[in-house]
């Protein structure tokens, strides 16, 4: 009889742990699983009351409009992100407790961290920056979607894949103990041969795949479907940022997917590449996992200042001072994220040459993001500066992140880093460039570009509140992790025993309280913002005197984007515009408009590859064999199927933007100073000197 | 016309304009995915390159290697390389897709031929104990050996879905998009078998 | 059906020049090991140099890579692929051989 459903038992559920044996541990487990379920199940309940289930399907769920594509991305990332925030909050409790003890078992710590680090970096990171770039790239360089629209909405159902299987994770069994970089041999079938570092493997590597096709597909978009005359120099720069990150996810992620796939073989079918005997050699791991580790610390950071060099231009309403250098500086980090991978493990035993040439390309980096801070400076200088929510969050990162960036250069050197290697300064280090970096300037982005999307802006003052609260939050909770580390306090451990520490901790909670109340504060910002709709409204579509081509389109843009295709001139081609006076025009005639219809693709990837993810993990064999199958099999029906276009008639597309160009031309526009106040209606009355 | 002018595109030259510019995206799009194979062949290929001395006292490079197979294996993949070549031309100068046909199916027997050789030759190393789980050097061998394997069992799929859909529609433009993408790949794993035949088996018993 | 072009028949002889460049790059290959007529010590690099002969040939002839303005583009892809490959692979093999040395 065939085993129905392989290694998985009735126990390994963890919605009953806390019964059989109750403690503030299990107590965590179980609690942490209930809430899974409970809100699945109220997701579930609440689409059923309110007779969602269709709009759902057919306006979301099966469509390959790029800007929906790009917010279904933006909410996995929020909810991957309130699991990564509860789980730094148990983790710094447990840690107020941790003077020669804990709340937490050492098994359920290590977990904690470990699913932090991934969910953080994988399903909150990378949804996000991937949100991103799919919302804005067709819309800034003029075209109307994806090169690849289908596979966009496949990468889409991989991403969700693998935070299907963590969150799962949750549920049935446990996550894996390793960190997030699950380094064998403690990962291997010998020493953990449970579950755990098998939902790892799978949601990382099946995920890696639909971040690949994602950076493809950016990647091919930016460099064929560019709008005429929109020659790469005159691409805006988050465009820019958005092609190395492509760039990066294109040849980047291999190193992970090989990673991935050989710890799957040594675990499954006894391959001997990372084990301890039989010719294994684990540091192939570590090389391996970092060569794709670095380059994804820009692939994460680099949209970030994509959108920080936007905002700046933005809200000082000056052209970009240096963009030339800021494109240089931005192709240069991309190609030495290749060169300083072994950073990450000065201390596993090379010798000082090895280390030494790779600190020194460690450095080197440091040279390009240096003139990038010199390049948003010039442009703040002698700016007519907004202080709105988004540069509440520029001003946060400029400072905070210096002193990441520094400490960074500080870990560069392999002499200073033997002595801090492994300890809490580490952690303060990646938590200061990567919250400030990519988390504000994902934030600030949301603040910029949520009128575009959804035609309201967020409220102001909630969302200043929010943008300090994150700021304060931070620097009380990660700042005080450099003087532990340099105390000599390791990172990752349960326990501790030196009571200076204790204080320090306890500051750490504050602070992670605050930073609860900001993730909060993110919701009530959305909130108040909701209730306020009305007289948040830019249907216009430029609430803040943008520059870039997304700005000249309704907010939220119709589906086909653009009425008509674009002609660029130069830079800043918005801003032109409006500087000639010549914004909001009708072309002489419409054309339909020709858009790929719905699919379920990416849905049929999602449930097949969790299938796949979840029966490998559990050793059910008969469902892993079903699902490929299945997914081979459907992908060549469907190959053989037609899939006509969806025609927009011209009178449609004439209807929709003669409407809109002429409500434009009746708004008499607003001033800078009055575009946080209600008489913003997406209209701006510029002016903007392009030239400066 | 040359070919030069005809195509945007390196790769197989098929003289069709159907598409237009969004044909030229997909093809550009499946040679960024190439080369994004590329390196994950390189890695595995460096991994193996990490490995090959990593025996644990078990079957080396020699007892794995049995140069007459791979001469004959090599020689199929070459020989399906140019039947498939032969093929686009056939498709190109419009000859009728029954020409066309049959240099396709000469270029997937070949292909499958290759893939019997190589199925034995896996089969004698089960034989003699050089099973993946022996050793780290065994590990990689299989894995490079074999995921290349997997690409060519991979493309055989290919030709046989694409044969299908030309007996049913005919050479289509799309049909031909998916050919000229089919070509590229077929001749990638061509390229990466150098690297294999050259470096692990050739230099292995060097 | 069309009688053969001159065009056909042109490009019928350039993949016929392909595959007997990758033949006799082939049978170099084998010979330089099966023979013995190398010294060992230039067999490796000889090795390498043909390979790295017959993936040109194969890019030349049978996808058609060459230096003219339209397929610049490609082009360039696959150098930039090829120089991040060199500093992965060649980056792998130094590190984990000089750690395999400090292991000795």
């Amino acid at each position: 009889m065939i085993d129905l459903f392989g290694r998985l038992e009735w126990q390994e559920l963890k919605l009953l742990e806390f019964f059989h044996d109750p403690s503030i541990d299990t107590a965590v487990a179980s609690g942490a699983a209930w809430m899974t379920v409970v809100a699945a199940i109220a997701v579930i309940a609440w689409i059923t009351w309110a007779r969602r289930w269709a709009w759902l399907w057919n306006d979301w769920l099966t469509s390959v409009d790029h800007k929906k594509i790009g917010i279904m991305y933006m909410v996995i990332g929020f909810v991957m992100m309130a699991r990564g925030v509860f789980e730094g909050v148990v983790m710094r409790a447990h840690q107020t407790t941790a003077l020669d003890g804990g709340v937490l078992s050492n098994e359920h710590w290590a977990e904690l961290f470990s699913t932090h680090g991934t969910v953080m970096i994988f399903f909150v990171a990378m949804p996000f920056i991937t949100g991103f770039m799919n919302y804005l790239i067709p819309l800034q360089i003029g075209a109307r979607d994806m090169a690849f629209p289908v596979l966009n909405q496949i990468s889409l159902g991989l991403t969700a894949t693998g935070a299907a299987l963590t969150m799962i994770s949750l549920v049935v069994g446990a996550f894996e103990t390793g960190g997030w970089t699950a380094y064998p041999p403690f990962t291997g079938a010998d020493f953990d041969p449970g579950p755990g570092p098998d939902y790892w493997v799978w949601a990382i590597a099946l995920s890696g795949f639909g971040s690949m096709f994602s950076g493809l597909n950016f990647a091919v978009t930016i460099y064929k479907m560019r709008a005429p005359g929109m020659h790469f120099l005159r691409m805006p720069v988050f465009t820019w940022t958005a092609l190395c990150t492509s760039i990066l996810l294109v040849f980047a992620l291999p190193p992970l997917t090989v990673a991935c796939l050989m710890q799957a073989l040594d675990r499954l079918a006894g391959f001997h590449f990372f084990t301890n005997d039989l010719g294994g050699n684990m540091m192939n791991y570590a090389n391996l996992f970092w060569m794709f580790g670095h380059p994804e610390v820009y692939i994460l950071v680099l949209p970030a200042y994509g959108i920080f060099s936007e905002l700046t231009s933005m809200f000082a309403a000056k052209r970009l001072y240096g963009y030339t250098s800021l494109v240089i500086a931005t192709m240069s980090i991309s190609v030495i994220s290749f060169c300083v991978w072994l950073h990450h493990f000065f201390t596993m035993g090379n010798s000082a040459t090895i280390n030494a040439a790779f600190g020194i390309a460690t450095g080197i980096i440091a040279i390009p993001t240096g003139v990038k801070v010199y390049v948003w400076m010039a442009t703040l200088w002698g700016g007519r500066i907004r202080f709105t929510a988004p540069m509440v969050y520029m001003t946060g990162f400029f400072i905070l992140f210096v002193i990441g960036g520094l400490s960074g250069i500080i870990l560069a050197n392999p002499a200073i880093n033997w002595q801090v290697h492994n300890t809490q300064f580490i952690v303060a280090h990646f938590h200061n460039v990567l919250l400030p970096g990519l988390i504000f300037g994902i934030f600030a982005g949301v603040h910029i570009w949520f009128p575009k999307a959804f035609g309201f802006r967020l409220d102001e003052r909630a969302g200043k509140i929010t943008a300090w609260l994150w700021i304060v939050g931070f620097c009380f909770t990660f700042l005080p992790l450099y003087f532990l580390g340099l105390m000599g306090y390791p990172r990752r451990s349960a326990a501790f025993d030196n009571p200076e520490f204790l204080p320090y901790m306890i500051v750490c909670m504050l602070g992670a309280l605050m930073l609860m109340a900001a993730f909060a504060g993110l919701f009530v910002t959305l909130w108040v913002s909701i209730r306020k709709r009305d007289e948040l409204a830019v249907p216009l579509g430029d609430p803040w005197d943008g520059r870039t081509l997304e700005w000249a389109t309704s907010a939220p843009p119709p589906p086909w984007n653009f009425a008509m295709i674009p002609h660029i001139g130069e830079r800043d081609a918005f801003a032109r515009e409006k500087a000639d006076g010549r914004p909001y025009v009708t072309p002489e005639y419409y054309e339909d408009v020709h858009l790929p219809p719905n699919t379920s693709a990416g849905l049929i990837a999602m449930v097949a590859t969790t299938a796949f993810g979840f029966a490998m993990t559990w050793w059910i064999w008969w469902l892993a064999v079903a699902s490929v199958l299945g997914f081979i099999l459907w992908y060549v029906v469907h190959s053989f199927r037609e899939h006509p276009e969806v025609t927009i008639p011209a009178v449609e597309v004439e209807r929709h933007h003669a409407a809109w160009v002429e409500a434009a031309t009746l708004n008499e526009g607003v001033t800078r100073d009055d575009e946080t106040n209600s008489r913003n209606r997406g209209r701006a009355a510029t002016d903007m000197v392009v030239a400066s | 016309m040359s070919d030069q002018q005809t195509n945007m595109h390196p790769g197989l030259n098929l003289g069709y304009v159907g598409g237009g510019k969004h044909e030229e995206s997909k093809v550009f799009g499946f040679w960024v995915f190439l080369m994004s194979d590329l390196v994950t062949f390189g890695l595995v290929f460096a991994i193996f390159g990490t490995m090959r001395n990593a025996t644990a006292g078990g079957p080396g490079a020699h007892e794995v290697t049995e140069l007459r197979s791979i001469a004959i294996q090599t020689g199929l993949l070459l020989l399906s390389s140019f039947a498939f070549s032969w093929a686009s031309l056939a498709m190109k100068y419009e000859a009728g897709r029954w020409r066309f046909l049959i240099w396709f199916s000469v270029a997937a027997t070949s292909g499958l031929g290759f893939l019997i050789f190589e199925l034995l030759d896996f089969h004698h190393l089960i034989e003699i104990g050089a099973v993946p789980q022996r050793s780290g050097y065994l590990s990689a061998f299989w894995s490079l050996v074999g995921l290349h394997g997997l690409h060519v069992a991979g493309g055989l799929l290919w030709i046989g879905v694409l044969t299908l859909q030309i007996l049913k529609f005919g050479l289509t433009d799309t049909i031909k998009s998916r050919i000229t993408r089919l070509g590229l790949y077929w001749h990638f794993l061509d390229i990466v078998w150098i690297g294999i035949f050259s470096l692990v088996f050739l230099a292995g018993v060097a | 059906m069309k009688h053969s072009g001159p065009e056909e028949r042109r490009e019928r002889g350039f993949y016929t020049l392909g595959l007997g460049l990758s033949v006799v790059l082939t049978v170099a290959s084998f010979a330089s090991v099966m023979t013995g007529i190398l010294p060992s010590a230039w067999v490796i690099p000889a090795l390498v140099v043909l390979a790295l002969a017959q993936i040109v040939v194969q890019l030349r002839y049978f996808l058609h890579i060459d230096f003219t303005h339209q397929k610049r583009e490609d082009l360039q892809l696959l150098l930039f692929t090829v120089l991040l490959l060199a500093i992965m692979a060649f980056g792998t093999l130094w590190v984990m051989a000089d750690l395999g040395d400090r292991m000795m």
